[in-house]
């Protein structure tokens, strides 16, 4: 009886994992948002605007074009089941959650790549100029950030001697790691990574359906209804899982990696939810000092990332030998 | 030796090298000035540092050496002289940044597999520094290869003394003769850099090197 209680506590804790990213993820958007506006001098939307956006697109008419094929159809759904997947494998506010050995940060990479695959096939399946020039530039930028993102990985995986995300923040949380070059290059390179990915500034402007430059929003421009709620739904949660994994690898500390009462959970989540919303505002202030960079530059902007990687991996390489 | 001591020797000479690859990656003059006055702040420190886990009280010597003259006199001197030329302010590279940034990773990788076979012979540190030093003279030779203004040349040169310095003092025992003698033979070499670089813009209009080159005397008339 005690196993089975333990095991649905268990479930349980997964399961929280689980629809917190989900859940919360609109109103990090609306953070971003709100202290972007703020910072533009604007008032902004209400913070709780992307979930009335999400509501009242579920409640449109989705308008299909007449040759889109079943791919377009089911791309954003696939899009956001995937991204979720790799959102709840991440260690939010807990390690050694019951589906933690599932998944290693190599399989999230992958995961992230699927879904920009299928999304970027989506844009191409209509057959409009603007949607395959969104698909062409998202899959540059992702062609430039994935190896970048891989050598983060190799860093990472490195110094905590593992590519299991769960025990990687248990080591990092409590285990004294020392002053590390490596990882604060790392986290540079996870940044632009992360900003690319995300579609943000200098990159991709998210506010805007007007500017030729822009990438993801060229992509999904023919979505409508319930599929373009599912496609923001899965931009947001991605952007909750980027900040989750800088939080998981590079400031770990208050995660209840031992004890396994109620409380030191609430006391966690409090801790995790306070760091996720910090970098929901510092975001847009890095983003209002930059400029909306030429398309030419992209490699520039990630190579730099791609460099600040492999710089990592070298020095952990002088410092420990081969 | 502490783990404290050994992280952070490691921060500030892999700081270092970070900021020699930033030298690389900037592409305004006034900037990688800024990033050279930066540079010489880590070592300073680093050497500060040095001075404190050996107990050599004359590396004191070095770091405000460091500090003063290539913290803070040359790039101001520098400034000085890029506002007075009025020269275009963005680097001019031979070959592009991508390639470049390539080329610096792999004299890293070159530089710590060169310093790999030293491990037997020396501490963890010692090895690492002069790891980061040699990586850090081959950026600074990569930097004066690639540009084609002369300041960022005289710049990519001084970068080189850096890490001469990070290399010195992690051995065991540098004299503060040595120490001095090259301190002011920097000093000098940057006024001849400087006289040399108002000769060029003199004769030529530009401090472009490549406009040198038609008067080598090994190449044809363009």
């Amino acid at each position: 009886m005690a196993m089975i209680f333990g095991f649905l506590y268990e479930l349980a804790l997964q399961g929280v994992q689980m629809f917190i990213v989900v859940l919360i993820a609109p109103l990090v958007m609306g953070v971003t948002r709100k202290v972007r506006a703020h910072l533009l001098r604007r008032i902004g939307p209400p913070l709780l605007q992307p979930y009335f956006d999400i509501w009242k697109l579920m409640h449109k008419e989705a308008v299909l074009a007449h040759n889109a094929s079943w791919i377009y159809r089911v791309a954003p759904y696939f899009v956001f089941a995937v991204t979720w997947v790799a959102a709840a494998l991440i260690p939010t506010y807990a390690s050694g959650l019951l589906f933690s050995w599932s998944a290693d940060l190599i399989a999230i990479v992958a995961l992230l790549g699927t879904a920009r695959f299928s999304l970027a096939l989506a844009g191409m399946d209509v057959g409009t100029a603007f949607g395959g020039l969104g698909s062409s530039r998202e899959m540059m930028i992702a062609s430039l950030a994935e190896p970048a993102m891989l050598l983060i990985v190799f860093t990472v995986a490195l110094v905590a001697g593992t590519t299991q995300l769960s025990s990687i923040a248990a080591l990092f949380s409590t285990a004294a790691v020392g002053l590390r070059v490596s990882l604060a290059l790392a986290l540079f390179a996870m940044m632009f990574v992360g900003i690319a990915e995300n579609a943000r500034i200098p990159i991709d402007n998210p506010a805007t359906h007007l500017e030729l430059t822009m990438v993801h929003e060229a992509m999904v421009l023919e979505y409508s209804g319930r599929h373009l709620a599912m496609i923001e739904a899965a931009a947001q949660v991605k952007l909750v899982l980027y900040f989750s994994l800088i939080i998981c690898l590079f400031v770990p500390f208050g995660m209840a990696t031992g004890e396994r009462s109620l409380a030191a959970f609430a006391f966690a989540m409090a801790v995790y939810l306070a760091k996720l919303f910090v970098l929901a505002a510092l975001l847009p202030v890095g983003e209002t000092a930059l400029a909306k960079m030429r398309v030419f530059r992209y490699p520039v902007f990630l190579g730099g990332a791609f460099a600040a990687g492999a710089l990592a991996v070298f020095l952990l390489f002088v410092s420990r030998g081969f | 030796m502490g783990t404290l001591a050994f992280d952070l020797a490691h921060l500030l000479a892999g700081g270092m090298l970070v900021l020699s690859f930033l030298l690389l990656y900037q592409d305004r003059i006034t900037a990688v000035i800024n990033v050279f006055a930066w540079q010489a702040i880590a070592l300073s420190l680093s050497v500060a540092w040095q001075s404190i886990v050996q107990e050599a009280p004359h590396l004191v010597a070095t770091a405000v050496i460091a500090l003063v003259v290539k913290g803070f006199l040359i790039p101001f001197a520098l400034h000085r002289i890029v506002r007075r030329l009025d020269i275009h302010r963005e680097v001019e590279q031979v070959i592009g940044g991508g390639p470049t940034m390539l080329t610096g990773l792999a004299l890293v990788a070159l530089a710590i597999l060169l310093v790999q076979p030293v491990r037997e012979a020396g501490g963890t540190l010692t090895r690492e520094d002069l790891a980061f030093a040699l990586a850090i003279i081959l950026l600074g030779l990569l930097m004066m290869i690639t540009r084609r203004n002369a300041v960022t040349q005289i710049i990519g040169f001084m970068s080189i003394e850096n890490g001469l310095i990070l290399a010195a003092s992690g051995a065991k025992g540098m004299p503060l003769v040595v120490e001095v003698s090259v301190a002011f033979s920097v000093l000098i070499a940057l006024i001849v850099f400087g006289v040399f670089v108002f000769r060029i813009r003199e004769r030529f209009d530009t401090v472009d090197v490549s406009a040198l080159d038609r008067f080598r005397g090994e190449r044809r008339e363009r």
